[in-house]
Protein backbone atom coordinates (compact mmCIF):
# COMPACT_ATOMS: atom_id res chain seq x y z
CA UNK A 1 0.00 0.00 0.00
CA UNK A 2 1.99 2.97 -1.13
CA UNK A 3 0.92 6.03 1.02
CA UNK A 4 -0.77 9.17 -0.84
CA UNK A 5 2.35 11.31 -1.23
CA UNK A 6 0.75 15.08 -1.17
CA UNK A 7 2.64 16.99 -3.38
CA UNK A 8 4.47 19.75 -1.61
CA UNK A 9 3.91 22.75 -3.25
CA UNK A 10 4.30 26.71 -2.20
CA UNK A 11 0.69 28.09 -1.53
CA UNK A 12 1.41 31.35 -3.20
CA UNK A 13 -0.10 32.10 -6.87
CA UNK A 14 1.74 33.78 -9.59
CA UNK A 15 0.67 37.21 -9.33
CA UNK A 16 2.91 38.65 -11.93
CA UNK A 17 -0.07 38.75 -14.11
CA UNK A 18 -2.38 40.37 -11.82
CA UNK A 19 0.54 43.18 -11.07
CA UNK A 20 0.86 43.82 -14.71
CA UNK A 21 -2.64 44.44 -15.03
CA UNK A 22 -2.96 46.49 -11.98
CA UNK A 23 -0.32 48.82 -13.35
CA UNK A 24 -1.44 48.64 -16.78
CA UNK A 25 -4.41 50.16 -15.57
CA UNK A 26 -2.77 52.67 -13.14
CA UNK A 27 -0.57 54.27 -16.11
CA UNK A 28 -4.12 54.09 -18.08
CA UNK A 29 -6.21 56.32 -15.64
CA UNK A 30 -3.22 58.68 -14.91
CA UNK A 31 -2.85 60.01 -18.49
CA UNK A 32 -6.45 60.03 -18.75
CA UNK A 33 -8.01 61.23 -15.91
CA UNK A 34 -8.98 64.78 -15.57
CA UNK A 35 -9.76 65.48 -13.00
CA UNK A 36 -12.95 67.37 -11.32
CA UNK A 37 -12.22 71.02 -9.27
CA UNK A 38 -13.50 71.62 -6.18
CA UNK A 39 -16.97 73.48 -6.90
CA UNK A 40 -18.18 75.94 -4.35
CA UNK A 41 -21.48 74.41 -4.80
CA UNK A 42 -23.52 71.32 -6.09
CA UNK A 43 -25.68 71.97 -9.17
CA UNK A 44 -27.84 69.29 -10.65
CA UNK A 45 -28.37 70.36 -14.27
CA UNK A 46 -31.70 69.17 -16.09
CA UNK A 47 -31.41 66.40 -18.66
CA UNK A 48 -31.76 66.38 -22.26
CA UNK A 49 -31.00 65.22 -25.29
CA UNK A 50 -28.43 66.80 -26.91
CA UNK A 51 -24.64 65.16 -26.75
CA UNK A 52 -22.72 67.91 -27.85
CA UNK A 53 -19.91 67.87 -25.45
CA UNK A 54 -18.64 70.88 -23.77
CA UNK A 55 -15.70 73.17 -25.12
CA UNK A 56 -13.05 73.65 -23.01
CA UNK A 57 -12.45 76.51 -23.70
CA UNK A 58 -15.27 78.66 -21.70
CA UNK A 59 -16.77 81.23 -19.95
CA UNK A 60 -19.06 79.25 -17.19
CA UNK A 61 -21.34 81.40 -15.36
CA UNK A 62 -23.54 78.49 -12.93
CA UNK A 63 -26.69 79.20 -11.26
CA UNK A 64 -27.95 77.38 -8.03
CA UNK A 65 -31.26 76.47 -7.14
CA UNK A 66 -31.53 79.94 -4.48
CA UNK A 67 -30.58 81.87 -7.60
CA UNK A 68 -27.28 82.55 -6.64
CA UNK A 69 -24.61 82.95 -9.78
CA UNK A 70 -21.30 81.47 -9.76
CA UNK A 71 -18.29 82.79 -11.73
CA UNK A 72 -15.36 80.49 -13.58
CA UNK A 73 -13.41 80.46 -16.65
CA UNK A 74 -11.27 77.29 -18.19
CA UNK A 75 -8.14 78.70 -18.29
CA UNK A 76 -6.06 79.36 -15.55
CA UNK A 77 -3.76 81.99 -17.22
CA UNK A 78 -7.02 83.59 -18.59
CA UNK A 79 -8.23 83.47 -15.07
CA UNK A 80 -4.89 85.09 -13.49
CA UNK A 81 -4.60 87.71 -16.03
CA UNK A 82 -8.99 88.75 -15.44
CA UNK A 83 -8.11 88.84 -11.59
CA UNK A 84 -5.99 91.57 -12.46
CA UNK A 85 -7.35 93.87 -14.24
CA UNK A 86 -10.58 93.31 -12.25
CA UNK A 87 -8.58 94.41 -9.38
CA UNK A 88 -7.43 97.35 -10.89
CA UNK A 89 -10.68 98.72 -12.26
CA UNK A 90 -12.41 97.33 -8.36
CA UNK A 91 -9.77 98.81 -6.64
CA UNK A 92 -9.18 95.55 -4.61
CA UNK A 93 -5.51 94.43 -4.14
CA UNK A 94 -4.62 90.73 -3.70
CA UNK A 95 -1.11 89.88 -2.88
CA UNK A 96 1.19 87.06 -4.93
CA UNK A 97 -0.58 83.81 -3.00
CA UNK A 98 -3.93 84.69 -3.36
CA UNK A 99 -3.56 85.47 -7.38
CA UNK A 100 -1.86 82.05 -7.23
CA UNK A 101 -4.47 80.21 -5.34
CA UNK A 102 -7.17 82.23 -7.77
CA UNK A 103 -5.32 80.26 -10.55
CA UNK A 104 -6.54 77.09 -9.45
CA UNK A 105 -10.13 78.66 -8.30
CA UNK A 106 -12.77 76.32 -10.67
CA UNK A 107 -15.95 79.06 -9.99
CA UNK A 108 -16.98 81.33 -6.93
CA UNK A 109 -19.78 82.98 -5.95
CA UNK A 110 -19.11 86.01 -3.43
CA UNK A 111 -18.44 89.64 -3.58
CA UNK A 112 -15.04 91.30 -5.14
CA UNK A 113 -14.28 92.60 -2.03
CA UNK A 114 -14.43 89.01 -0.06
CA UNK A 115 -12.45 87.53 -2.72
CA UNK A 116 -9.24 87.87 -1.09
CA UNK A 117 -10.39 86.71 2.44
CA UNK A 118 -12.28 83.82 0.27
CA UNK A 119 -9.14 83.21 -1.38
CA UNK A 120 -7.07 83.20 2.06
CA UNK A 121 -10.11 80.69 3.36
CA UNK A 122 -8.93 76.66 3.31
CA UNK A 123 -11.39 74.73 0.67
CA UNK A 124 -13.29 72.94 3.39
CA UNK A 125 -13.76 76.87 4.95
CA UNK A 126 -14.66 77.89 1.58
CA UNK A 127 -17.84 75.87 1.37
CA UNK A 128 -19.17 77.54 4.75
CA UNK A 129 -17.90 81.31 3.84
CA UNK A 130 -19.97 83.95 4.65
CA UNK A 131 -21.44 86.10 3.29
CA UNK A 132 -21.93 83.70 -0.14
CA UNK A 133 -24.63 85.24 -2.12
CA UNK A 134 -23.00 84.69 -5.32
CA UNK A 135 -21.37 87.26 -8.02
CA UNK A 136 -23.75 90.40 -7.93
CA UNK A 137 -25.33 90.75 -11.24
CA UNK A 138 -28.29 93.59 -10.59
CA UNK A 139 -27.66 96.47 -12.76
CA UNK A 140 -26.41 99.02 -10.14
CA UNK A 141 -23.76 96.78 -9.47
CA UNK A 142 -23.38 94.11 -12.18
CA UNK A 143 -19.60 92.64 -11.30
CA UNK A 144 -20.34 89.32 -13.37
CA UNK A 145 -20.68 91.12 -16.12
CA UNK A 146 -17.12 92.84 -15.65
CA UNK A 147 -16.09 89.54 -14.99
CA UNK A 148 -17.71 88.17 -18.11
CA UNK A 149 -16.34 90.53 -20.07
CA UNK A 150 -12.72 91.00 -19.05
CA UNK A 151 -12.31 86.90 -19.29
CA UNK A 152 -13.78 86.52 -22.62
CA UNK A 153 -11.09 88.84 -23.68
CA UNK A 154 -8.47 87.42 -22.07
CA UNK A 155 -9.36 83.63 -23.34
CA UNK A 156 -9.86 85.41 -26.70
CA UNK A 157 -5.99 86.68 -26.38
CA UNK A 158 -5.01 83.31 -25.54
CA UNK A 159 -6.96 81.93 -28.58
CA UNK A 160 -5.53 83.90 -30.73
CA UNK A 161 -2.04 83.81 -29.74
CA UNK A 162 -1.89 79.85 -29.90
CA UNK A 163 -3.23 79.95 -32.92
CA UNK A 164 -0.71 82.20 -35.03
CA UNK A 165 1.92 79.84 -33.17
CA UNK A 166 0.16 77.32 -34.47
CA UNK A 167 0.41 78.49 -37.55
CA UNK A 168 4.03 80.38 -37.70
CA UNK A 169 5.07 76.53 -36.49
CA UNK A 170 3.12 75.35 -39.69
CA UNK A 171 1.37 72.84 -36.85
CA UNK A 172 -2.31 72.17 -37.53
CA UNK A 173 -4.37 74.03 -35.15
CA UNK A 174 -7.23 72.19 -32.71
CA UNK A 175 -8.34 74.51 -30.57
CA UNK A 176 -11.55 75.78 -30.47
CA UNK A 177 -12.97 79.47 -30.09
CA UNK A 178 -13.98 80.27 -26.40
CA UNK A 179 -17.90 79.67 -25.46
CA UNK A 180 -19.87 81.09 -23.00
CA UNK A 181 -21.43 77.80 -20.61
CA UNK A 182 -24.36 78.34 -18.37
CA UNK A 183 -24.65 75.77 -16.05
CA UNK A 184 -27.80 75.79 -14.02
CA UNK A 185 -29.94 73.64 -11.27
CA UNK A 186 -32.82 72.16 -12.77
CA UNK A 187 -35.01 73.35 -9.88
CA UNK A 188 -33.79 76.99 -9.83
CA UNK A 189 -36.74 79.43 -10.86
CA UNK A 190 -36.27 80.47 -14.38
CA UNK A 191 -36.55 84.27 -13.74
CA UNK A 192 -32.91 83.69 -11.71
CA UNK A 193 -31.49 81.89 -15.36
CA UNK A 194 -33.01 84.64 -17.16
CA UNK A 195 -31.32 87.16 -15.25
CA UNK A 196 -27.99 85.78 -16.11
CA UNK A 197 -29.36 85.63 -19.97
CA UNK A 198 -29.77 89.00 -19.19
CA UNK A 199 -26.22 89.96 -18.40
CA UNK A 200 -24.56 88.48 -21.35
CA UNK A 201 -27.39 89.65 -23.53
CA UNK A 202 -26.88 93.21 -22.53
CA UNK A 203 -23.28 92.44 -23.79
CA UNK A 204 -24.52 91.25 -27.21
CA UNK A 205 -23.80 87.57 -26.52
CA UNK A 206 -26.72 85.29 -27.76
CA UNK A 207 -25.44 82.28 -27.90
CA UNK A 208 -24.86 80.18 -25.05
CA UNK A 209 -23.99 75.96 -23.84
CA UNK A 210 -26.57 75.16 -21.79
CA UNK A 211 -24.54 72.26 -19.80
CA UNK A 212 -27.09 69.71 -19.24
CA UNK A 213 -26.41 65.67 -18.42
CA UNK A 214 -27.36 62.84 -20.11
CA UNK A 215 -31.05 62.09 -21.04
CA UNK A 216 -32.57 58.92 -18.34
CA UNK A 217 -31.46 61.08 -15.52
CA UNK A 218 -34.44 62.88 -13.22
CA UNK A 219 -36.93 64.44 -15.22
CA UNK A 220 -39.90 65.89 -14.42
CA UNK A 221 -41.32 64.26 -17.68
CA UNK A 222 -41.65 60.66 -17.63
CA UNK A 223 -39.32 58.62 -20.84
CA UNK A 224 -40.29 59.79 -23.89
CA UNK A 225 -41.48 57.81 -26.45
CA UNK A 226 -39.43 59.12 -29.29
CA UNK B 1 5.77 38.33 -5.65
CA UNK B 2 4.05 36.40 -3.09
CA UNK B 3 6.50 34.31 -3.05
CA UNK B 4 7.62 33.59 1.23
CA UNK B 5 11.19 34.30 1.23
CA UNK B 6 12.26 30.62 1.61
CA UNK B 7 15.36 31.40 3.65
CA UNK B 8 14.67 34.47 5.63
CA UNK B 9 17.92 35.51 7.16
CA UNK B 10 18.82 32.72 8.96
CA UNK B 11 21.94 30.27 8.77
CA UNK B 12 23.43 31.82 11.67
CA UNK B 13 24.51 29.53 14.56
CA UNK B 14 23.55 26.00 12.88
CA UNK B 15 26.88 24.11 13.26
CA UNK B 16 30.27 25.14 12.28
CA UNK B 17 29.71 24.40 8.28
CA UNK B 18 30.13 27.54 6.35
CA UNK B 19 28.19 27.63 3.22
CA UNK B 20 27.70 30.16 0.49
CA UNK B 21 23.88 31.16 1.37
CA UNK B 22 21.71 30.45 -1.51
CA UNK B 23 19.53 34.05 -1.51
CA UNK B 24 16.16 33.71 -3.32
CA UNK B 25 16.11 36.29 -6.44
CA UNK B 26 12.92 37.16 -5.65
CA UNK B 27 11.89 40.00 -4.20
CA UNK B 28 8.41 40.84 -1.77
CA UNK B 29 6.42 42.58 -4.36
CA UNK B 30 3.17 42.99 -2.09
CA UNK B 31 4.01 47.06 -0.56
CA UNK B 32 4.79 47.70 -4.52
CA UNK B 33 1.56 46.16 -5.39
CA UNK B 34 -0.02 47.43 -2.73
CA UNK B 35 0.60 50.88 -3.68
CA UNK B 36 -0.24 50.09 -7.22
CA UNK B 37 -3.90 49.37 -6.14
CA UNK B 38 -4.04 52.10 -3.76
CA UNK B 39 -3.36 54.61 -7.27
CA UNK B 40 -5.84 52.73 -8.99
CA UNK B 41 -8.30 53.00 -6.72
CA UNK B 42 -7.20 56.62 -6.66
CA UNK B 43 -7.84 57.48 -10.02
CA UNK B 44 -10.93 55.21 -10.84
CA UNK B 45 -12.48 57.72 -8.16
CA UNK B 46 -11.22 60.85 -8.87
CA UNK B 47 -11.05 60.56 -12.87
CA UNK B 48 -13.71 62.10 -14.40
CA UNK B 49 -15.43 59.95 -17.94
CA UNK B 50 -17.88 61.70 -19.35
CA UNK B 51 -17.66 65.41 -20.36
CA UNK B 52 -20.57 67.21 -19.26
CA UNK B 53 -22.70 67.37 -22.48
CA UNK B 54 -24.57 70.93 -23.14
CA UNK B 55 -27.20 72.12 -25.77
CA UNK B 56 -27.06 75.31 -27.49
CA UNK B 57 -28.82 78.27 -27.24
CA UNK B 58 -29.17 81.13 -29.12
CA UNK B 59 -31.19 83.54 -27.82
CA UNK B 60 -33.23 86.38 -29.69
CA UNK B 61 -31.86 89.86 -30.15
CA UNK B 62 -33.89 92.92 -28.58
CA UNK B 63 -36.45 93.67 -31.52
CA UNK B 64 -36.52 96.56 -32.96
CA UNK B 65 -39.00 99.15 -31.26
CA UNK B 66 -42.94 99.19 -32.71
CA UNK B 67 -45.17 96.90 -33.57
CA UNK B 68 -44.34 93.33 -34.21
CA UNK B 69 -44.83 91.29 -37.30
CA UNK B 70 -47.39 88.76 -37.08
CA UNK B 71 -46.56 85.17 -36.47
CA UNK B 72 -47.35 82.46 -39.05
CA UNK B 73 -48.20 79.01 -37.49
CA UNK B 74 -46.80 80.29 -34.31
CA UNK B 75 -47.63 78.39 -31.04
CA UNK B 76 -47.31 79.82 -27.52
CA UNK B 77 -46.03 78.10 -24.39
CA UNK B 78 -46.59 79.49 -21.42
CA UNK B 79 -44.66 77.61 -18.34
CA UNK B 80 -45.62 78.00 -15.13
CA UNK B 81 -45.61 76.58 -11.35
CA UNK B 82 -46.39 72.33 -11.07
CA UNK B 83 -44.60 71.49 -14.22
CA UNK B 84 -47.82 73.23 -15.98
CA UNK B 85 -48.11 74.20 -19.43
CA UNK B 86 -50.49 76.60 -21.20
CA UNK B 87 -50.48 77.33 -24.96
CA UNK B 88 -52.31 78.76 -27.86
CA UNK B 89 -51.98 78.44 -31.21
CA UNK B 90 -51.77 82.16 -32.97
CA UNK B 91 -51.90 85.76 -32.22
CA UNK B 92 -53.59 86.39 -29.05
CA UNK B 93 -56.46 88.68 -28.71
CA UNK B 94 -57.35 89.97 -25.12
CA UNK B 95 -61.30 89.62 -24.11
CA UNK B 96 -61.41 93.37 -25.48
CA UNK B 97 -59.56 93.39 -28.64
CA UNK B 98 -60.00 96.20 -31.32
CA UNK B 99 -60.27 93.71 -33.82
CA UNK B 100 -63.34 91.63 -32.76
CA UNK B 101 -61.61 88.54 -32.76
CA UNK B 102 -63.00 85.85 -29.96
CA UNK B 103 -60.97 85.91 -27.20
CA UNK B 104 -58.26 83.63 -26.75
CA UNK B 105 -58.31 80.44 -24.50
CA UNK B 106 -55.25 78.89 -23.12
CA UNK B 107 -55.37 75.00 -23.05
CA UNK B 108 -53.37 73.23 -20.43
CA UNK B 109 -50.54 70.64 -21.27
CA UNK B 110 -48.40 68.84 -19.24
CA UNK B 111 -44.63 66.95 -19.70
CA UNK B 112 -45.88 63.85 -20.27
CA UNK B 113 -45.63 62.04 -23.77
CA UNK B 114 -49.35 62.11 -23.56
CA UNK B 115 -49.25 65.41 -23.01
CA UNK B 116 -46.58 67.64 -24.91
CA UNK B 117 -45.01 65.25 -27.35
CA UNK B 118 -48.54 64.02 -28.88
CA UNK B 119 -49.66 67.82 -28.85
CA UNK B 120 -46.58 68.96 -30.89
CA UNK B 121 -46.52 65.87 -32.91
CA UNK B 122 -50.08 67.00 -34.10
CA UNK B 123 -49.25 70.78 -34.48
CA UNK B 124 -45.98 70.36 -36.52
CA UNK B 125 -47.49 66.90 -38.83
CA UNK B 126 -46.55 68.88 -41.69
CA UNK B 127 -43.19 69.29 -40.87
CA UNK B 128 -42.72 65.80 -39.28
CA UNK B 129 -44.01 64.14 -42.14
CA UNK B 130 -41.64 65.62 -44.44
CA UNK B 131 -38.86 64.79 -42.38
CA UNK B 132 -40.00 61.57 -42.22
CA UNK B 133 -40.17 60.87 -45.97
CA UNK B 134 -36.32 62.29 -46.32
CA UNK B 135 -35.16 59.91 -43.53
CA UNK B 136 -36.58 57.01 -45.35
CA UNK B 137 -34.59 58.46 -48.70
CA UNK B 138 -31.68 58.65 -46.63
CA UNK B 139 -31.77 55.31 -45.13
CA UNK B 140 -32.47 54.23 -48.49
CA UNK B 141 -29.57 55.60 -50.00
CA UNK B 142 -30.85 57.56 -52.24
CA UNK B 143 -30.21 60.76 -50.33
CA UNK B 144 -26.58 61.64 -49.08
CA UNK B 145 -26.56 62.52 -45.01
CA UNK B 146 -25.28 66.45 -45.84
CA UNK B 147 -28.53 67.01 -48.06
CA UNK B 148 -30.70 65.21 -45.72
CA UNK B 149 -29.61 67.37 -42.99
CA UNK B 150 -29.92 70.43 -45.05
CA UNK B 151 -32.89 69.83 -46.30
CA UNK B 152 -34.58 68.80 -43.19
CA UNK B 153 -33.68 72.38 -41.69
CA UNK B 154 -34.87 73.57 -44.76
CA UNK B 155 -38.26 71.72 -44.04
CA UNK B 156 -38.42 73.21 -40.27
CA UNK B 157 -37.68 76.52 -41.34
CA UNK B 158 -40.63 76.68 -43.81
CA UNK B 159 -43.21 78.68 -43.08
CA UNK B 160 -45.72 75.84 -43.40
CA UNK B 161 -43.47 74.68 -39.50
CA UNK B 162 -44.93 76.04 -36.57
CA UNK B 163 -42.87 78.25 -34.60
CA UNK B 164 -42.73 77.61 -30.68
CA UNK B 165 -42.61 80.72 -28.78
CA UNK B 166 -41.70 79.92 -25.18
CA UNK B 167 -42.78 82.24 -21.82
CA UNK B 168 -42.20 81.82 -18.64
CA UNK B 169 -43.72 83.39 -15.27
CA UNK B 170 -41.88 83.71 -11.69
CA UNK B 171 -43.03 80.37 -11.15
CA UNK B 172 -41.66 78.19 -13.70
CA UNK B 173 -38.31 76.05 -13.47
CA UNK B 174 -34.79 76.35 -15.50
CA UNK B 175 -35.92 72.41 -15.61
CA UNK B 176 -39.44 73.52 -17.03
CA UNK B 177 -37.55 75.47 -19.69
CA UNK B 178 -34.73 72.63 -20.93
CA UNK B 179 -37.39 69.94 -21.44
CA UNK B 180 -39.64 72.37 -23.35
CA UNK B 181 -36.31 72.94 -25.88
CA UNK B 182 -35.78 69.25 -25.48
CA UNK B 183 -39.44 68.03 -26.74
CA UNK B 184 -39.04 70.99 -29.61
CA UNK B 185 -36.53 69.07 -30.83
CA UNK B 186 -37.50 65.82 -30.46
CA UNK B 187 -40.30 66.89 -32.52
CA UNK B 188 -38.86 68.66 -35.58
CA UNK B 189 -39.82 72.17 -34.17
CA UNK B 190 -36.65 74.05 -35.66
CA UNK B 191 -37.96 77.46 -34.64
CA UNK B 192 -37.41 77.92 -31.01
CA UNK B 193 -37.90 80.89 -29.12
CA UNK B 194 -37.19 81.58 -25.58
CA UNK B 195 -37.11 84.51 -23.43
CA UNK B 196 -39.52 86.76 -24.88
CA UNK B 197 -41.48 88.37 -22.50
CA UNK B 198 -44.92 87.32 -21.37
CA UNK B 199 -47.14 90.15 -21.54
CA UNK B 200 -49.05 91.59 -18.96
CA UNK B 201 -52.89 90.33 -20.43
CA UNK B 202 -51.67 86.87 -21.23
CA UNK B 203 -50.11 86.97 -17.53
CA UNK B 204 -53.28 88.18 -16.27
CA UNK B 205 -54.91 85.18 -18.20
CA UNK B 206 -52.92 82.62 -17.26
CA UNK B 207 -53.32 83.94 -13.33
CA UNK B 208 -57.21 82.95 -14.11
CA UNK B 209 -56.18 80.02 -15.03
CA UNK B 210 -54.30 78.81 -12.39
CA UNK B 211 -56.65 79.81 -9.69
CA UNK B 212 -54.99 83.20 -7.86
Amino acid sequence: MGKIKIHKSSPSIDMTPMVDLAFLLVTFFMLTASFRMAEPVIVDPPSSVSDKTLPENTVLVTVDNNGRAFFGVGNGQARRNTLTQMSAKYGVKFNDKQAKKFEGLSSFGVEIKDLPRYLDASEAERLKFQPQKGVPLDSLNNQLRDWIQISATELNVIYTTNKDKALADGVEFKGEKPRYAIKADGKAKYIYVKDVFKTFTDMKIYTFNLITSMEGGSTVAPAKAH
Amino acid sequence: MAEIAESGGGGHGKGGKKRAKKQSTRVDMTPMVDLAFLLLTFFVLTSTFSKPKSMELSLPAEPPPGPQPELKNGVTFLLTKDDKIFYYAGEFYAADNPKGKPATELKETNFSSEGLHKLLMEQNKWANDEIDKLAAQNKAKTLADTTFKRMASDVTGNTLAITALIKTDDQATYRNAIDMLDELKICNVGKRVLGVEMMASEYALLQTKIGK
